[in-house]
Formats: C-alpha cells, sequence, structure tokens
C-alpha cells in the first residue's frame, strides 16, 4: 500500500494562491513578462525548468514555466505569449492586477545545486527561451564561480521576435558565449541568418563533454538532437522540454499524457533518450 | 605559415579524403583573405570558383531593386560557398558576400571538374561531400519553411 507522503501534493497544488502583478514588461508584440507578489506575501519555491498553472480569473487557467531564477530573491516572473483566450488575457493584465497562481509542477533542467565543470548548452527557439531564462542565470552565476562554460544558441522567427534581448547582453558581458540567427532578417539585420542548428559546429564548446538544455518547437528540438549528435554529443546528455495539454499539473487527469509519461508531472523537462521516441508520438 | 594542402586538409570540407585527392584539390586551391563587403559571388556571373571558409561569416543574398539585399542565409568557417562550378551554365544563382572579414580557400572549378572527369573516384568523392553539404541546407531549409517559431508555446 501506498503511504501518506508518496500522496502528498505541495500546499498550493489544487488552490490557486492569489498574486498580484507588481510589474510588466513587453517582450515582443505578443509576449509579455509579469512579476508577482504572492498576496499572504508567501515567496514560491522552485527549481528552474519547472511550470505553474497560472490563472486569468474567471477566464481559465494555462500552464506557463517560470521564467525567473530561483536564487532571484524578487517577485515570481513569468513570461507568456500570447495564442489564446487565457494567454490573452494574461498578456492584458496591468500592474495591480490579480491573478491565481498554482505550482510549481513538473521536472526541471538539474541545474540547480548542480555546478558542473563541464560545458553547459542551451539552445532555444523561439519563446523556448523563457523556461530557459532562469537556468541561464544560474549557469551564469556558477560560471563566475568557476563552473563550466556556458553557451547560449537562440533562434527566432525575426528579430523584433527575440525575447530577453537585454539578458542576452548581459550574459554575453558576464562571459557566457551567446550566438543568435534568425529565420527573416529586418532591413538593418546584421547578424546570423539561417536555423538554430547552423550555430553548433562553431559555437566552440566541448561536444564529448558537455550537457545539453533544449527548448523549443519539438520539430527544431529533434533536429538540433540530431546535428548535436553528429557533432559527437552524447544523446543521454541532451534534455528537453516538452509541452501538451497540462491541467491538473499532478498526473491525475491524464490530458498530458505522452506515451508512459504524464508530462506535468514526469516532464515537462525530458531526457532526449526517453523523450526521442515520444516526440514521434502521433497524438490521438 | 601552413601549406595549402594542410589548409585544405584541415577543412571540414575534405574530411576523409586521402593523400591523394588531397593533393589534387590543393593543386586547384590558394588561399584568400577578403575585406567585409567582398562580393565572393555575384548573380549570373561565371561560376568559376568555389570557396571553403575558414574564418568569418558570408551572407547568401539576392538583390532586389529598390530594396536592396535580401539575406537568405549566412555560413561560416566550416562551410562552403558556392556549388554553381557543378553544373552547366556554371553561372551563380545568388550573391555571396563577406559580412565580416573572411578567410577563405578559393578552389578553381573548371580545375577541379577537369580533375574529377581525369579521376573519377575525386569526383566521387567531391559530389558526395557536395551532397552532403547540400543536404543539410536542404533540411535546414524546408525546417525553416514550416516557420515553427509561430507555433503557440507558453
Amino acid at each position: 500500500m501506498a503511504s501518506a507522503t508518496e500522496f502528498s501534493v505541495p500546499r498550493s497544488a489544487l488552490t490557486p494562491a492569489l498574486y498580484r502583478v507588481v510589474a510588466r514588461g513587453r517582450e515582443t508584440a505578443d509576449v509579455v513578462t509579469l512579476w508577482l507578489e504572492s498576496l499572504d506575501g508567501e515567496r514560491l519555491s522552485f527549481r528552474s525548468g519547472q511550470f505553474n498553472m497560472l490563472s486569468a480569473l474567471g477566464v481559465g487557467e494555462v500552464a506557463v514555466s517560470v521564467s525567473g531564477s530561483p536564487s532571484d530573491p524578487g517577485p515570481l516572473r513569468h513570461t507568456v505569449r500570447d495564442v489564446g483566450a487565457v494567454t490573452h488575457a494574461l498578456c492584458s493584465c496591468d500592474v495591480g492586477d490579480v491573478i491565481g497562481v498554482r505550482g510549481p509542477f513538473g521536472t526541471d533542467w538539474g541545474v540547480t545545486g548542480n555546478a558542473t565543470p563541464h560545458d553547459t548548452v542551451v539552445v532555444a527557439g523561439g519563446i523556448g527561451l523563457a523556461p530557459l531564462r532562469g537556468a541561464v542565470e544560474e549557469l551564469a552565476a556558477a560560471q563566475r564561480e568557476g563552473a563550466g562554460r556556458v553557451f547560449v544558441l537562440v533562434g527566432a522567427r525575426e528579430p523584433d521576435q527575440m525575447v530577453f534581448l537585454d539578458d542576452l547582453a548581459e550574459w554575453e558581458k558576464a562571459g557566457v558565449v551567446v550566438l543568435i540567427t534568425v529565420d527573416r532578417p529586418a532591413p538593418g539585420w546584421s547578424g546570423r541568418v539561417g536555423l538554430v542548428t547552423t550555430l553548433l559546429a562553431n559555437a566552440g564548446f566541448d561536444a564529448r563533454h558537455c550537457r545539453v538544455l533544449i527548448c523549443g518547437p519539438e520539430i527544431m528540438m529533434r533536429f538540433t538532437a540530431r546535428a548535436l549528435n553528429e557533432l559527437g554529443v552524447d544523446l543521454a546528455s541532451i534534455w528537453v522540454s516538452l509541452e501538451r495539454n497540462m491541467q491538473c499539473g499532478l498526473g491525475w487527469c491524464g490530458h498530458c499524457q505522452l506515451g508512459p509519461l504524464l508530462l506535468c508531472r514526469d516532464g515537462p523537462v525530458v531526457n532526449y533518450l526517453e523523450a526521442s521516441a515520444l516526440m514521434n508520438e502521433r497524438e490521438r | 605559415m601552413r601549406s595549402i594542402d594542410e589548409l585544405v586538409a584541415a577543412h571540414p570540407f575534405a574530411a576523409g579524403l586521402n593523400d591523394e585527392h588531397l593533393a589534387l584539390v590543393a593543386g586547384c586551391a590558394h588561399n584568400v583573405s577578403l575585406d567585409t563587403d567582398t562580393m565572393l559571388c555575384v548573380e549570373g556571373a561565371s561560376a568559376d570558383m568555389f570557396y571553403l571558409l575558414r574564418r568569418g561569416h558570408v551572407s547568401i543574398e539576392v538583390h532586389q531593386a529598390g530594396r536592396g539585399p535580401i539575406v537568405i542565409e549566412t555560413v561560416g568557417p566550416g562551410d562552403a560557398v558556392g556549388w554553381s562550378w557543378l553544373v552547366p551554365p556554371y553561372r551563380w544563382t545568388f550573391d555571396a558576400r563577406a559580412i565580416q572579414p573572411v578567410g577563405a580557400l578559393a578552389i578553381d572549378g573548371a580545375c577541379l571538374r577537369a580533375k574529377s572527369l581525369e579521376d573519377t573516384t575525386l569526383g566521387f568523392a567531391l559530389l558526395s561531400r557536395v551532397t552532403q553539404e547540400l543536404l543539410e541546407r536542404l533540411q535546414a531549409t524546408r525546417v525553416r519553411l514550416l516557420d515553427l517559431y509561430g507555433e503557440p508555446r507558453g
């Protein structure tokens, strides 16, 4: 028989806690970052890569990764893309508005408190940088303390859809190797043009001894993992963030099932060895 | 200073070529340094060279009157620039421009074609490499056509 602790869930797992929007920033035309503080003053403890269920009160609930760093003592940070009714309501929040937060849920990137002497390569496509942002903050801090080098490779459709431009500049200033590329350059763009995989070969990381964290559209993640493998990266060293229809956050409702995984509980961060077959799974 | 033979052998495009083939390719190559904005290829011009990039980046462009150059993709160290030397009518179909100071091996396409006709094993080895690079570019282009970053992701 299972013990009671096996079924224990975080205090806020089923009931949203109320958070006030204390700051709001526009990243791109359809991406907004919200900074949130709990009305009861309690600080949410999380690990980079985990997500919360955010409620636009009276509209609905949606899974959104935390885009802040666990070591950041400031407000809880979420970056949301306006793609539907709930995310539109969240993106439309003003400072002072109250939303619901349940979580944190799911697996993490494994970087929190886990410095390594080896290189870490972070590959993001589009808003896929949001779930990785906290991890990069932690990795950059660890690199300053003597841990392995950090490489951040980012692809976006167009230059004006690149998120966290200030952070990218700060990370580069802090010694992180930052490489960006776009699919469609705008007039005046002097940077790289092409798929994010084209950044891999010359980035300069040690392919034989590195870990790779990837977040973006699944096809992009598959191509990136394949290209990394061709460069000599062990597939077991690659971690991807998978997303399905997260609802309960606890692995109870089954909406986010992908093969044997319930991604709200067993994901979103999954090792590529396990993920590769599942990423080809047709949803029924 | 490294010899042309050594520079060719060190380029990823030549990985796996045997010594005899390396010497044949090196015999058609010379080392070049190109300033920013130098045109490596010009649409419609005779495609008599191709380039193995050693440093710096090159943009593959098409020019549109009234709009200027439209960048299709950029390539960098380890990549090759220019395929039109391989197939008639041997004319460039796109522009290629150095967007940084570029170091490259410039290879005489006519010279290499003639050697490949004489030694078909060289021709096969080169075609295998060209096909590999073309395949990678084609796949990357197809993925870009999917416009993946437009997909919802929270």
